[in-house]
């Protein structure tokens, strides 16, 4: 398939990359084919060299093998702590990542690409690999030069163990090598090589020395660098491509080759993995390794499924993505796959049954090799015999335990029997040929209900009781005429092949099910998810769903606002991980990966600590304690969890959106808030002040020349204005208190009588010309309640009646206990409340009528409605029944506690 | 005019409010001291004795609470805060430094010089030990410890009496509802709001006329209660 245009995600994929790649340290490897073509040696004369010229080079960590010539390049040169790690009573000097990632030189050399931590150590390391320690320290920014050889590359491992029969335990993932930004080749002619080894120049492990003679044979060190100069060339050609790549205008874009690598549990799988990656390099391809899961492979013992994990993990560390498949025949499972996923090239292991096996069950090569359209199939051949036999041997065949349902066969039988019973009584009046119809039902009853075993069991006992009940000679197991066989064969087939359906039909509903089961789990915490407000409560939903569905113990920690992580405050839901390690969860959060049981990172700790994030930031990370380890270590578990944690994420981005966003909400109503308030208090504020400053002028200059009622008329009208400014003032001071939440309930046991009491003491002036009536029952129970704020919603409300009602107005002040509230009534004869508007009151600067000379700012009724609330209550306002208007409130009752 | 004698010690930083309350207290025959800082309030105070402070609680050098307290150390002179509308807070904590009553910004002037009056004869009948007070139609004998209506004797439990007792003492001064608790009922019960609540309901029916509308009991909410006397 062949695009004109770039591939947009590719794009911006590799502009991410060149960025990441910016301000991340180049690695430089020092690369040879095998121990003792003098790496080391190089990398330290290079590192002399930089510091003779002034560089910031620093040694991490050097292997000590006593070779003189090394220490010799040592000197001089500045050397990090290591650290002493103990381990079973020995005590072994690392490199010391920390004191790396303090130093931070410019480069810094850590030899040992390949070392393996001692992760049962003690202290124990970060990672389980010096790679990773590298990779961290790339991350930080800092170069790394380092040193390896070609068999500890993880695509070559099987080949080199092919070539040398040493398989090498320490690798690194292709991904590092390939991700270098310098590789230096070290070669040595394997002459010479052999020379300095018979010169004792070469290190030579104790452990390895059997092994050794064998593996520095002259012929495998010609191979090995062979390999080593050919992956050296394949990294040149890869980077040319990748640079034809960044052309991006000019060239047509081939779309990229898609290979599909299918594995089955047997030995070989490992081999085909490596040799998919080699394959999928070689077209510089996506790959992707397919586990299919048949019915026939459910029933496999727990330590070939334990190899499939590793398998499926090998895969992963090797760039490939993993996927299982489920299906009633594996080939089938994979050509679909490989249709809709466009895929070029499908990757199997070669058919290894032989002779008439191979002939009679066609493999599933076979079949993939007679099926494929729009790909090609590519078989991987079977190691030699000889070579594997030792890895075979090792894998001895477990004990499969399988339950025998005996009451199954017990009721097979009773079919046999009632068929039996049947066909007596068909016998006098039925042909032989309708009364084999009564075993054949049985048959097929006991293959549909109780399975393949008893089935067979039925079916053989069927065919036995024809053959002496009615097949003549009667009460023999000689059969007469030889016709018969085909009937009792037909029997038989037909038999064992409905049991084998069926069997396939109730392994592919469990299948189903446990497949519908997970994306049911997801889909419940999804849509409970949408339902919760706040980050932390979405938290507590996923704790519980993740400690359902993966039986585990788990925690969310979230981060403060310094980005360190703390456990919640709020008390522990069921199955709450108390005890996850903030530290390795602090990693997690800052590196953005996953570390912990089963991952690259810490893999020794007993709990899996998974990032919570989406691509702008990092949300908080998710602890998993399994009661069940390898049920986390399933590869499709690990990416049900991760899709969990992948939802928790999006839901919880969308939370801190909606928080962002009610934030600037509130910031632009604030805003209006403010201009409406200033427009408001305006014209409230200045017309007063017109009056006080014409009339304070008048009496200053004119005060003489005034009879005494004008001036008294001027003075009282300044007494009356500046009262209003007063009211309006501490009414917007009041609002800006409450909005500003500097406002706390002093709440005390009050008596409704006294508060009301002290509202009328307060508006004594201003109500002189309305009548009050007061109907409070005497057995009402104490409020706990703020008596200021209460006090101050009575007053405004007596206020804003004196305001808009006319005098001789009567007012009714009541109340009655209605459920858990007292319900307090103002209410009055005037002219009523305007019809328009009426919810409306109790906002923020609105009045009844829009431009009228009285004051008040329009806060009154919003304060009431404030207080009110704020102590869990409510305010209406509607007609009174007869005329008038009708303000009601409520305040909860609250159960003395002493 | 025995007025004319008495000496109040203004303590104001606003020089427009000091010059108000000047002219409205000499207009009524007082003698006025100022002192726009709290260091010089403290020295004026001593020199000349004053009959009564009215303390500004925000001082541009100190807290007016700590002039209140200063004061209290050696004189039991009634003091008079005038406080800008604060929170009750502000207020109580003024009260407890031992203010014995505020008025609060903006203030009218009747108000003004009625706290004023009161103050002063409250400290009158103080050194005269007057045991009987006057109030509505009510009459009170402290010393035979009985209260009378024109009609007849208005019987008061016990606790009713201490209360009425409490706020006579302080006749038209605010006493604070922990004031009460702790004189009628004792330190240790301080936050049993409730019972005085209901016996001042009780007080109310049995001395106000309206006991919806008291006129002599009256609640300074969120602060506590003033035994309203004559006019204040």
């Amino acid at each position: 398939m062949i695009e004109t245009r770039p591939d947009p995600d590719q794009l911006l994929a590799s502009l991410k990359a060149e960025e990441a790649r910016a301000r991340r340290g180049k690695l430089r490897i020092f690369f040879g084919a095998s121990a003792g073509v003098g790496k080391t040696y190089s990398m330290l004369e290079a590192a002399r060299g930089v510091r003779a010229s002034g560089g910031d080079i620093a040694i991490g960590y050097i292997e000590p093998h006593g070779r003189v010539e090394t220490e010799r390049l040592l000197e001089g040169l500045e050397q990090l702590p290591t650290v002493a790690v103990h381990y079973r009573g020995t005590t072994r000097r690392e490199f010391n990542l920390d004191a790396g990632l303090r130093r931070r030189p410019a480069i810094l050399v850590v030899d040992e690409l390949a070392h393996s931590n001692l992760i049962e150590g003690d202290p124990p390391p970060r990672h389980a690999k010096r790679w990773q320690d590298i990779e961290e320290l790339l991350d930080q920014g800092v170069n790394v030069w380092t040193t390896v050889n070609v068999q500890h590359i993880e695509s070559l491992n099987d080949l080199v163990a092919q070539i040398t029969g040493v398989r090498q335990l320490e690798t690194i993932p292709d991904r590092i090598f390939d991700e270098a930004d310098e590789i230096e080749l070290i070669d040595l002619p394997p002459e010479d090589l052999i020379a300095r080894l018979k010169a004792g120049k070469v290190y030579v492990p104790e452990q390895a020395a059997t092994a050794i003679e064998r593996f520095f044979r002259k012929s495998n060190l010609i191979a090995l660098r062979e390999l080593a100069l050919r992956r050296v060339a394949d990294r040149v050609d890869a980077a040319a491509r990748a640079s034809a790549l960044s052309d991006r205008t000019s060239r047509a874009w081939m779309a990229r080759d898609r290979v599909l690598v299918a594995i089955g549990p047997d030995e070989q799988a490992e081999q085909v993995v490596r040799a998919g990656k080699r394959i999928a390099d070689g077209f510089d391809a996506l790959w992707t390794v397919i586990y299919v899961e048949t019915p026939k492979l459910l029933s496999l013992s727990t330590a070939e499924r334990n190899r499939r994990i590793d398998l499926l993990r090998l895969a992963e560390s090797l760039g490939a993505e993993t996927v299982t498949l489920d299906g009633p025949s594996a080939a089938q499972a994979l050509l679909e796959y490989a249709r809709t996923r466009k895929a070029t090239r499908l990757v199997v292991g070669a058919p290894k049954r032989r002779g008439w096996r191979g002939w009679l069950c066609r493999s599933t090569t076979y079949e993939l090799v007679g099926r494929a359209r729009g790909f090609d199939v590519i078989a991987i051949g079977a190691p030699d015999e000889e070579r594997t036999a030792e890895q075979t041997a090792e894998v001895s065949r477990p004990e499969v335990a399988v339950p025998v349902h005996w009451n199954r066969y017990a009721w097979a039988l009773t079919t046999s029997a009632i068929a039996t019973v049947i066909a007596f009584a068909m016998f006098p009046y039925f042909e032989l040929a309708n009364i084999v119809m009564a075993y054949v039902l049985a048959s097929t009853i006991a293959a549909v209900r109780f399975g393949r075993g008893p089935a067979v069991v039925a079916a053989v006992m069927n065919v036995i009781a024809f053959d002496f009940c009615f097949v003549p000679p009667r009460f023999t197991f000689s059969v007469a005429d030889a016709q018969y066989i085909v009937t009792f064969t037909v029997m038989l087939i037909v038999a064992v092949t409905i049991a084998n359906l069926m069997a396939s039909v109730r392994q592919q509903t469990r299948v189903a099910g446990a497949r519908e089961r997970r994306t049911a789990s997801l889909y419940a915490m999804s849509r409970e998810l949408a339902a919760t407000r706040g980050v932390s409560s979405m938290a507590r939903v996923a704790v519980r769903h993740v400690t359902e569905v993966f039986d585990c113990k788990a925690v969310v920690l979230l981060p403060d606002d310094k980005g360190r992580l703390h456990h919640p405050n709020e008390a522990p839901v069921t199955r709450s991980f108390t005890s996850a390690d903030l530290s390795i969860a602090q990693w997690v959060m800052d590196h953005g990966k996953r570390a912990g049981l089963g991952s690259d990172t810490l893999p020794a700790a007993p709990a899996l600590y998974v990032p919570l994030s989406n691509e702008r930031q990092r949300l908080g990370v998710l602890a998993v304690l399994p009661e069940n380890r390898r049920r986390i270590l399933l590869p499709e578990q690990r990416h049900l969890l991760e899709t969990f944690a992948g939802q928790l994420g999006l839901a919880m981005e969308r939370a801190q959106l909606a928080e962002a966003a009610e934030t600037s909400r509130v910031a632009a109503e604030t805003e209006s808030l403010r201009n409406t308030l200033l427009a408001s208090i305006s014209h409230d504020l200045r017309t007063p002040l017109a009056v006080i400053a014409g009339a304070g002028s008048t009496l200053a200059q004119r005060g003489r020349e005034l009879d005494e009622a004008s001036r008294n008329i001027l003075a009282r009208s300044i007494e009356t204005k500046a009262q209003e400014m007063s009211d309006v003032v501490s009414n917007v001071l009041d609002l800006m208190r409450f909005e500003s939440g500097q406002i706390v309930l002093r709440r005390e046991w009050e008596t409704l009588d006294d508060l009301v009491g002290a509202a009328l003491a307060r508006t004594e002036e201003r109500m002189r010309r309305h009548a009050v009536d007061i109907g409070l029952p005497s057995d009402l129970p104490p409020l706990h309640v703020d008596a200021t704020l209460i006090v101050q919603v009575l007053v405004n409300l007596l206020d804003n009646i004196a305001k808009y009602t006319p005098s001789q107005t009567r007012v009714y002040i009541s109340a009655q206990l209605q459920g858990a509230f007292i319900r307090v009534t103002v209410e009055d004869d005037g002219p009523g409340l305007p019809p328009t508007e009426r919810d409306r009151l109790f906002e923020k600067f609105q009045r009844g009528e829009d431009e009228s000379a009285v004051v008040g700012a329009g806060l009154g009724l919003a304060i009431c409605r404030t207080i009110v609330r704020a102590h869990g209550g409510e305010i209406v306002a509607d007609d009174r029944p007869g005329g008038g208007a009708r303000f009601q409130f409520t305040l909860p009752i609250e159960e003395p506690t002493s | 005019m025995t007025q004319a004698m008495h000496r109040i010690l203004v303590i104001e930083d606003d020089p427009a409010i000091r010059g108000v309350v000047r002219v409205l207290l000499a207009a009524e025959q007082y003698r006025v001291i100022e002192a726009a800082t709290s260091a010089r309030a403290l020295i004026e105070a001593r020199s000349h004795r004053p009959d009564l402070l009215l303390v500004d609680l925000g001082l541009p050098d100190g807290d007016g609470i700590k002039v209140i307290q200063s004061v209290r150390e050696w004189s039991l002179v009634p003091i008079l805060v005038l406080s800008a509308r604060a929170m009750e807070a502000q207020k109580v904590a003024a009260l407890d430094a031992g203010a014995d009553d505020y008025v609060t910004k903006p203030f009218s002037a009747p108000e003004l010089l009625a706290r004023v009056r009161a103050a002063l004869r409250r400290n009158a009948r103080t050194a005269e030990q007057t045991p009987v007070l006057q109030f509505g139609e009510i009459r009170v004998d402290l010393g035979r410890r009985e209260a009378k209506s024109p009609g007849a004797e208005v019987h008061l439990t016990p606790l009713e009496y201490r209360v009425l007792e409490s706020l006579a003492r302080h006749a038209g001064m605010i006493v604070t509802a922990q004031q009460l608790i702790r004189e009628v009922w004792g330190p240790d019960r301080a936050d049993d709001t409730r019972n005085l609540r209901v016996c001042l309901k009780n007080l109310r029916q049995k001395l106000e006329p309206d006991p919806a509308r008291p006129q002599h009991i009256v609640t300074e909410t969120g602060l506590g209660y003033r035994l309203r006397v004559g006019e204040f």
